[in-house]
C-alpha cells in the first residue's frame, strides 16, 4: 500500500517537474512542488527537495531565472514589462522561497532531509557561482552567492541543536579555498550577530560555532594550487580570495571574534587544546592572541596549563615579554598536575621553560623542591617521570646541586623550606635538601625506587631524555612488569596461607570479617 | 714417497743448518744470505742464511742412498731384510749398538713362556739332560704306586687297558710260565681280569661282614658284661639324639649370624632438636626474604664486583662463571650451574617441598614427597601459632573425621578436570567439607610421581581452582567461606608449581587490568571492579613474598592496586568498602618491608574528606578519584546523632563488597562509621610504618589537617574521638630529621691503560677476524698447498736424479764399449801385424 502510494506520488512529482521544465505555461506547478517542502511526511520531503534540485538547477543553468537586484514580485507583476521578464522575476522568487525553505529544512529532525538539503543548498551555491545572479559590477569581478552561502551558515550555526553531524558533513566543502574563505566570512558574521541577539548565549550554538571554526585549516603556504568550488573560467589575481594573506586575516577575525566572548570552560580548554597547532600558526597577527591566553593562564587549574603551550609559542616565536612567567607557573605546581590528562603536555612544555642555563639557581631549586615535594603523592607513572625530570634540572643547573649533596651543612629542626610561598626567590629552597626523593628510594615500586635512589650518587653528566616517559601509562608500566623475566625460579611465600583474610596480625584480618 | 721423503729432508736442514754453524769458518761463497726487506718485531726467521750447496750435496747424498738403491734394484725380487737392530742407525754408536743388542739377546731368552710357572727363569741341566725332565720321571713313578695302594686301579689293569707299552712297566707276566704252548689272546685276558677282580671283590665284602658280625657280637657282650658293672654307664644311643636337638645357645648364635642386620643410622632427634632445626630454616628463610626484599643482589647483577686495575672499560665483562659444579641429588649425580652462595642456600631450604614435587620422577615413594610438603607446612604453622595448626590440621584430616559421612557416598577417583566448567561440574553444589575433600582426591589421585602426564594436569588445577575462585566471589552472596578453605589448597598446588602458579596468577591480573584500562581510556575513571579481582590480589599476596623487590606477581599486582586506588572513585557505601578492603591489602603487602605508597595516603585523605562536611581549607589537596564538591562528596558524613549514639565498633564485613551493604538508614550511618574507623585506624598503621622516613611531615600533612579539621567537630562517636586523638599524638611526637643529604663517594675511574688487546693469531699474513673453523680451514688448506708444491718439486728433482743417473748409466756403457771394440780392435791390429809381419818374414826368406 504505501510503497505503491509513494511511488504514485514520486511519479506524479516526477511529471510536474517535466512539465514545469517542457513549457513556461505549466510554471504554475511549481507552486505544488513547492507546497510539498512543507510536507510533515519526511519522505515526501525528500521527494521534493530532490525535484526542487533538479528543477532550479536545470533553471539555473538555462539562465530562467532573474539576474539583477530582484524587484518586488507585486510590482513587476503589475508593471508592463515583457512577459519572459515577468516569468524570469517571478520564477526567482520561487527560487528564493525554496531556499528559504531548504535553509529552514536544515533544522529538520531527521538527518537524512537536513542532509539533502544541505547537500541541494550547495548545488545551488555552485550553480548560481557559475552563472551569478547579480550583474559583474566589472569586467571579470568576482561573484560569489554570499547571501545564499550565509543562510547556509547560520542554518549549519543554530543557536538551539547540536549540528555536529551536519557541521562534519559540511567540513568536506571547506577543502575548497572559496568556500573556507566564505565560510570564515559568514561565521565572523553569524559569531557577531548571535551573541548580539543572545544576550544569554546557549551551550548549543558555541560547540557549533567551534566545530566549525576548528573544522576550518588554512594550507601552510601560498601558490599552492587552489581548488574552487564554484568553477571558474579563468582566474584572475585581483581577487582577494585568491590570496592566503586575505584567508589568513579571515581566519584571524573569525577566530578573534569568537574568543573574544566569554567561552564555557569546557570549551577554553578544547580551543587551548588546538590553539598551538592549528590557529596561532595561521593568524595573520599572532600577538593579537595575547590577551585571550594571559586571561586563559590566569584562571588556574587545567586551563592554565593549555594556555601555557600557546603562550609559548608567543613567547618563543612573537617576543612576547610576559610578566613574572615562571613565578606563575611555579604556582601551577600543585598535587593534581600528577593527576589531569595534560600532564604530559605540560610536562614537556615545563622542561623547555626550564631548558634555560641562565636561569638563577634558587628558582630552579624552587622547581625542583616543589617538584619533589609534589612526588610525594603522585602515582608511579608520574613518578618515574618527574624523578628524572628533577634530576636534570639538577644537571643543568651545578648550583642546585647542593639539594642533595651539602657535605658540611648542619643538621636542621625542620625544613626550611616554605611550600606555601607563591615567589620562588621567597620559599628559601636553596638552604633545603631534597629529602622527599629519599623517602622515595622507598617507594613500593621498584623502578620508582631505582629512579629515586640515582641521588645517593653523584648524578652522571648526560640528561636523561624524559620525552619516552612523558606519555607513560600505568598499564604500559603494568605491562612491563608483567613481561620481566625473573633471573630465577619464582620465589614463593614461606609462611603458609590459613584463610582468605590472612593471619590476625593483617590488617585485612583485624578489620574484616568474611561474613 | 716424495712428500716423506721432502718432510725428511726438511727436518734434517736445519740440523744441518747448525752443523754450518757450528763449523768455525765456513766457507763465504758457500754461503747465501736472504736480506729481509723489514725488520718484523717478535718474527722468528728461519731462512736467513741459506747453504745452497750443502743443501745440494746433502739431497744429492740422501737420494743415492734412497733413491739409487731402488732403482737399482728394480729388477730385483728377492730382498735382503737386515733385521739386526740400529743397523743403520748413525746416531748410535757402534759400542752402544753392541750393548743393546746384547740386552735384546737376553731379554728374548729371560722372556718367561708361562707366567704362572714361577720355576722356570733357567733350565737346569744334568749331563745335558733337563733336571726338570728327570724329576717328572719320578713323578710318574710315585704316582703309579699310589694308584696301587688306593685300589683303584691295579698295575696289570692298566697295563692292559693302555696296552701296557713301556720297558719300565714291562714285568714278568705268569702266563708265560704257565702255558708256555699259546699266549692267550687279549679277549681272554681281559675275561679273566674280570673274573679275578669279581672275586676279589666277593672275598673283600665277605671279609667285611665277618668282620661286622665279630664286632656286633663283641658289643653284645660288652653289653651284658656291663650290665654287671656298677657303674652305670650312659644310655645307649644318647649321642644319636644328641645331634639333633641343638642347643639353645647355638640356635641362638645361628639365628643371630642369619638375622638381617641392622644398619647404623642416624640418632633420633630430639624434640629441641628439631625446633632448632626449624628456626633455622625460618631464619634462613626470613634473611632471604630480607635480602630479596633490599633488592640488592639485582645491582649486584649488572656490575662486576672488582674492576682490575687493567681494566680497559670497554664494556667486556665476563659475565658469568661458566664452570659446572658437580653434586649429587638422590643417589644421581647431576652437574648444575654454580649459583651465587646465598642463592644456593635458599634453594636448598625453600625448594625442599618445590623438590618434592619435581623430583618426584624419581622418588620412589610420592606419598612420601606430599608428606614431606605437609609436615613442612604444619611444622611451620606450629612455631608461629599452635592453635592455628590444629585448625588447618582438621581442615585437612577431614576423611577420617568429621567429612566421614560424606565421603562414603564421594567416589575415591575423579578425572583431572580438563577445563574449569569440569572443576565446576564437580564441585558445585557440594558443602564446602566435600569440595576439599574432591580437591584432595584429585590432588592424590594425580600425584606427579603416579604418571607422566599429572603434573602438568594439577598445573592446570591451579589455574581452573584460581578461575572458580573468582566465580565463587562474583556469586550473589558471594560463597566466601568456601574461598576461606581453597585458599589453602591454593597454596599448596602453588608450593608444588610456582611457575605455572605465577604465570596463571599474572593472566588473572592480566584479564582484570586489561578490563579497566578500556574503561579508563574511554571515561578516564573506571569503577571499582568485582570483589574476585581483589581476592585474587588479596590471594597473590599470600601466595608469593609481598615483601621483595621486585617479583613477577607481586609488582604487577601492587601496580594494579595502585590503580585501584588512583583510578576508581568512591561513589558508593560499597566502594568505600571496597577501597578500604584494597587499602587493607595494599598495607599488608608492604608491612613487612614498610615501602611507601603515596596513593594509599591520597585515598585515605579521600575517605576522610568525604566523611566530614565539605570545606576546602588550605593543608591538604585532594587528587584525581575525590572531588572536593559534587554529588559524592559527603558519602561518609553521618548527621543523625542517634546513629553516631547507638554505633558500636564493628568489623566490615567483606560480603558488603559485593551487594548493597545497609537496608535501613540507620544500619547505613553505622557503615559508614565502621568504615571512618577502619580508615583511621589505617591511618594510624601508616603513621607506625612511615615514621622513620624523612620527610614523613610532608607526607602526612594532609592527613594531619584532615585529621585536625575531625577533631574539632566532634560529632564522631568517643571511641573514634579518642583514636583521632592518639594518631595525632603520634605523628607530632615524631621528631624531624633533617640531615642534609650527602652523596656517596664514588671511586675515582681508573685511567685507561692501553695494553694492546691480544688475539691468537694462527698464521701470520693470514686474513683474521673470521671464525675459528674458517681460520682453521684456511690454515690447513694453505698448509696443503704448501706441501703439495713441495712434493711436486721433490718428485720433479727426484726425476732429474734418476734422468742424470741413467744418462751416467748410459754413458758409461758406452764408454765401457768403446774400450772393448777398442780392446779388440786393438787386438785384431796387433794380430794383423804379427801375421804381416811373418808374411813379410816368410817373403824375406
Amino acid at each position: 500500500m504505501e510503497p505503491d502510494g509513494r511511488r504514485g506520488a514520486r511519479r506524479a512529482l516526477g511529471r510536474l517537474l517535466e512539465a514545469v521544465l517542457a513549457s513556461r505555461a505549466e510554471a504554475n506547478a511549481v507552486f505544488d512542488i513547492l507546497a510539498l517542502l512543507q510536507s510533515e511526511d519526511q519522505e515526501e520531503i525528500q521527494d521534493a527537495v530532490r525535484a526542487c534540485s533538479r528543477l532550479f538547477g536545470a533553471l539555473l543553468e538555462r539562465g530562467e531565472l532573474f539576474v539583477g537586484q530582484l524587484p518586488p514580485e507585486e510590482m513587476v507583476m503589475a508593471g508592463s514589462q515583457g512577459a519572459t521578464r515577468k516569468y524570469k522575476v517571478w520564477m526567482r522568487h520561487r527560487y528564493q522561497s525554496c531556499c528559504n525553505r531548504l535553509a529552514e529544512l536544515l533544522a529538520h529532525p531527521s538527518f537524512q532531509v537536513t542532509e539533502l538539503a544541505l547537500s541541494t543548498l550547495m548545488k545551488f551555491v555552485q550553480l548560481e557561482g557559475t552563472h551569478p545572479l547579480e550583474k559583474p559590477k566589472w569586467e571579470g569581478s568576482y561573484l560569489f552567492p554570499r547571501q545564499l552561502f550565509k543562510s547556509v551558515v547560520e542554518g549549519l550555526l543554530s543557536p538551539e541543536e547540536d549540528r555536529s553531524l551536519l557541521l562534519s558533513q559540511f567540513r568536506e566543502y571547506l577543502e575548497h579555498d572559496d568556500i573556507r574563505y566564505h565560510a570564515m566570512q559568514a561565521a565572523t558574521d553569524t559569531v557577531a550577530r548571535v551573541t548580539d541577539r543572545h544576550p544569554e548565549v546557549p551551550l548549543a550554538f558555541w560547540n557549533n560555532a567551534f566545530t566549525l571554526l576548528s573544522a576550518v585549516s588554512l594550507p601552510h603556504q601560498d601558490g599552492a594550487a587552489s581548488s574552487f568550488y564554484v568553477k571558474r573560467v579563468e582566474h584572475s589575481d585581483k581577487w582577494k580570495v585568491m590570496h592566503l594573506k586575505e584567508h589568513r586575516k579571515a581566519f584571524q577575525l573569525m577566530w578573534l571574534g569568537f574568543l573574544k566572548h566569554k567561552l564555557p570552560v569546557s570549551l577554553y580548554k578544547k580551543v587551548l587544546v588546538i590553539m598551538h597547532d592549528s590557529i596561532l600558526p595561521h593568524l595573520a597577527q599572532p600577538s593579537l592572541m595575547i590577551d585571550f591566553l594571559t586571561r586563559a593562564y590566569d584562571v588556574g587549574g587545567a586551563i592554565s596549563l593549555l594556555a601555557l603551550n600557546g603562550l609559548f609559542i608567543l613567547i618563543h616565536k612573537h617576543n612576547l615579554e610576559y610578566p613574572d612567567f615562571y613565578q606563575k607557573l611555579y604556582g601551577l605546581l600543585d598535587p593534581s598536575v600528577f593527576h589531569v590528562k595534560y600532564r604530559a603536555r605540560f610536562f614537556h612544555l615545563a622542561d623547555l621553560f626550564l631548558s634555560s642555563s641562565h636561569l638563577p639557581a634558587y628558582l630552579v631549586a624552587a622547581f625542583a623542591k616543589r617538584l619533589s615535594r609534589l612526588a610525594l603523592t603522585a602515582p608511579p607513572e608520574a613518578l618515574l617521570m618527574v624523578l628524572p625530570f628533577i634530576c636534570n634540572l639538577l644537571r643543568r643547573h651545578p648550583a642546585c646541586r647542593v639539594l642533595v649533596h651539602r657535605p658540611q651543612g648542619p643538621e636542621l629542626d625542620a625544613d626550611p623550606y616554605d611550600p606555601g610561598e607563591e615567589d620562588p626567590a621567597k620559599s628559601r629552597a636553596l638552604e633545603s635538601s631534597l629529602w622527599e626523593l629519599q623517602a622515595l628510594q622507598q617507594h613500593y615500586h621498584p623502578e620508582v625506587s631505582q629512579a629515586a635512589s640515582v641521588i645517593n650518587q653523584a648524578l652522571s653528566v648526560p640528561e636523561v631524555s624524559i620525552a619516552p616517559l612523558l606519555e607513560l601509562t600505568a598499564f604500559e608500566i603494568f605491562e612491563r612488569d608483567l613481561k620481566k623475566k625473573g633471573p630465577e625460579a619464582v620465589p614463593l611465600e614461606f609462611v603458609p596461607a590459613q584463610g582468605l583474610l590472612g593471619r590476625p596480625a593483617d590488617l585485612c584480618a583485624q578489620h574484616f570479617v568474611l561474613s | 714417497m716424495g712428500k716423506a721423503r721432502a718432510a725428511g729432508a726438511r727436518t734434517k736442514t736445519p740440523a744441518g743448518a747448525r752443523g754450518g754453524g757450528a763449523r768455525p769458518n765456513p766457507n763465504p761463497f758457500e754461503v747465501k744470505v736472504n736480506r729481509q726487506k723489514f725488520q718484523v718485531l717478535g718474527r722468528k726467521t728461519r731462512h736467513d742464511v741459506g747453504l745452497p750447496g750443502v743443501s745440494r750435496a746433502r739431497a744429492i747424498q740422501k737420494r743415492c742412498q734412497t733413491l739409487l738403491k731402488e732403482y737399482k734394484d728394480r729388477d730385483k725380487s728377492n730382498v735382503f731384510v737386515d733385521k739386526r737392530f740400529g743397523e743403520y742407525n748413525s746416531n748410535i754408536s757402534l759400542e752402544e749398538k753392541m750393548l743393546k743388542r746384547f740386552a735384546l739377546e737376553q731379554q728374548r731368552q729371560h722372556e718367561k713362556k708361562n707366567i704362572y710357572n714361577l720355576n722356570e727363569d733357567e733350565e737346569l741341566t744334568h749331563y745335558g739332560q733337563s733336571l726338570a725332565d728327570i724329576e717328572k720321571h719320578h713323578d710318574i713313578v710315585d704316582s703309579d704306586s699310589d694308584t696301587e695302594e688306593r685300589g683303584a686301579l691295579s698295575a696289570e689293569l692298566t697295563a692292559a687297558h693302555f696296552g701296557g707299552g713301556g720297558p719300565l712297566h714291562e714285568k714278568p707276566t705268569p702266563a708265560p710260565g704257565k702255558d708256555g704252548e699259546r699266549p692267550r689272546s687279549r679277549k681272554e685276558l681281559i675275561e679273566e681280569l674280570i673274573a679275578k677282580s669279581k672275586q676279589e671283590k666277593r672275598e673283600r665284602q665277605a671279609q667285611r661282614e665277618d668282620a661286622l658280625e665279630l664286632t656286633e657280637k663283641l658289643d653284645q657282650d660288652w653289653r651284658e658284661i656291663q650290665a654287671l658293672l656298677a657303674r652305670r654307664a650312659p644310655k645307649p644311643g644318647n649321642r644319636d639324639q644328641e645331634r639333633p636337638t641343638p642347643d639353645a645357645y647355638d640356635v641362638t648364635v645361628r639365628e643371630l649370624g642369619f638375622e638381617m642386620k641392622a644398619q647404623p643410622s642416624n640418632r633420633m632427634k630430639t624434640e629441641e632438636e628439631l625446633a632448632k632445626e626449624e628456626q633455622e630454616r625460618l631464619k634462613n628463610l626470613e634473611a632471604d626474604r630480607l635480602r630479596r626484599m633490599r633488592g640488592k643482589d639485582e645491582d649486584e647483577d649488572t656490575k662486576p664486583k672488582h674492576t682490575s686495575a687493567d681494566d680497559l672499560s670497554d664494556g667486556f665483562i665476563l659475565d658469568q662463571d661458566d664452570r659446572r659444579l658437580l653434586s649429587y641429588k638422590d643417589g644421581r649425580m647431576s652437574i648444575e650451574e654454580e649459583q651465587s652462595g646465598e642463592a644456593s642456600d635458599r634453594e636448598g631450604a625453600e625448594d625442599e617441598g618445590e623438590d618434592a614435587g619435581e623430583g618426584d620422577a624419581e622418588d620412589s615413594s610420592g606419598s612420601e614427597g606430599h608428606a614431606d610438603l605437609d609436615s613442612d607446612g604444619e611444622s611451620a604453622g606450629e612455631s608461629e601459632r599452635p592453635g592455628e595448626e590444629q585448625r588447618r590440621a582438621s581442615g585437612h584430616a577431614s576423611p577420617g573425621g568429621g567429612g566421614g559421612a560424606a565421603s562414603t557416598e564421594l567416589p575415591y577417583v575423579f578425572a583431572a578436570p580438563e577445563s574449569c566448567e569440569d572443576l565446576k561440574a564437580l564441585l558445585s553444589g557440594r558443602p564446602t567439607e566435600e569440595q576439599l575433600l574432591v580437591l584432595e582426591r584429585i590432588q592424590k589421585c594425580h600425584h606427579p610421581s603416579l604418571a607422566v602426564g599429572n603434573r602438568a594436569k594439577l598445573e592446570k588445577l591451579f589455574g581452573f581452582l584460581l578461575e572458580y575462585v573468582g566465580e565463587l566471589a562474583t556469586d550473589e552472596p558471594p560463597a566466601l567461606g568456601t574461598i576461606d578453605k581453597l585458599v589453602v589448597q591454593l597454596y599448596d598446588l602453588c608450593q608444588m608449581f610456582p611457575e605455572s602458579a605465577s604465570s596463571c596468577m599474572k593472566f588473572v591480573l592480566r584479564d582484570a587490568m586489561h578490563e579497566m584500562e578500556g574503561v579508563v581510556e574511554a571515561r578516564g575513571r573506571a569503577r571499582f571492579p568485582g570483589l574476585d579481582v581483589l581476592i585474587y590480589l588479596k590471594i597473590a599476596g599470600m601466595l608469593f613474598p609481598t615483601s621483595d623487590f621486585r617479583h613477577p606477581v607481586v609488582t604487577p599486582a601492587l601496580v594494579c592496586l595502585s590503580q585501584l586506588l588512583t583510578k576508581c572513585p568512591v561513589l558508593s557505601l560499597q566502594d568505600a568498602v571496597k577501597g578500604l578492603f584494597v587499602c587493607c591489602v595494599f598495607l599488608d603487602y608492604v608491612s613487612l618491608s614498610g615501602r611507601l605508597v603515596p596513593e594509599l595516603i591520597n585515598f585515605l585523605v579521600g575517605i576522610l574528606y568525604i566523611a566530614a562536611p565539605n570545606s576546602q581549607s588550605p593543608g591538604y589537596t585532594l587528587v584525581h578519584p575525590f572531588r572536593a564538591l559534587g554529588k559524592n562528596s559527603e558519602l561518609l558524613l553521618v548527621s543523625d546523632e542517634r546513629d553516631v549514639a547507638t554505633w558500636q565498633r564493628r568489623h566490615l564485613a567483606l560480603h558488603w563488597a559485593s551487594g548493597p551493604p545497609a537496608r535501613t538508614e540507620t544500619e547505613a550511618n553505622h557503615i559508614r562509621l565502621s568504615c571512618l574507623a577502619v580508615c583511621l585506624a589505617l591511618v594510624k598503621r601508616c603513621v607506625h610504618m612511615y615514621g622513620g622516613l624523612p620527610s614523613f611531615h610532608d607526607i602526612v600533612r594532609p592527613l594531619r589537617a584532615l585529621l585536625t579539621e575531625h577533631l574539632a567537630s566532634r560529632s564522631h562517636p568517643r571511641e573514634l574521638q579518642e583514636l583521632i586523638r592518639a594518631t595525632l599524638t603520634d605523628m607530632e611526637t615524631q621528631e624531624e630529621r633533617c640531615q642534609p643529604l650527602i652523596c656517596e663517594k664514588s671511586r675515582p675511574v681508573p685511567l685507561k691503560l692501553f695494553t694492546p688487546r691480544l688475539v691468537k693469531v694462527l698464521e701470520f699474513g693470514r686474513k683474521q677476524g673470521s671464525s675459528r673453523e674458517e681460520q682453521e680451514r684456511k690454515r690447513l688448506m694453505h698448509k696443503h698447498r704448501r706441501e703439495f708444491k713441495g712434493a711436486v718439486r721433490e718428485i720433479r728433482k727426484d726425476n732429474q736424479f734418476l734422468a742424470r743417473m741413467q744418462l751416467a748409466e748410459a754413458m758409461e756403457r758406452d764408454a765401457e764399449r768403446k774400450r772393448k771394440v777398442k780392446q779388440l780392435f786393438n787386438s785384431l791390429a796387433t794380430q794383423e801385424g804379427e801375421w804381416k809381419a811373418l808374411k813379410r818374414k816368410k817373403l824375406k826368406k
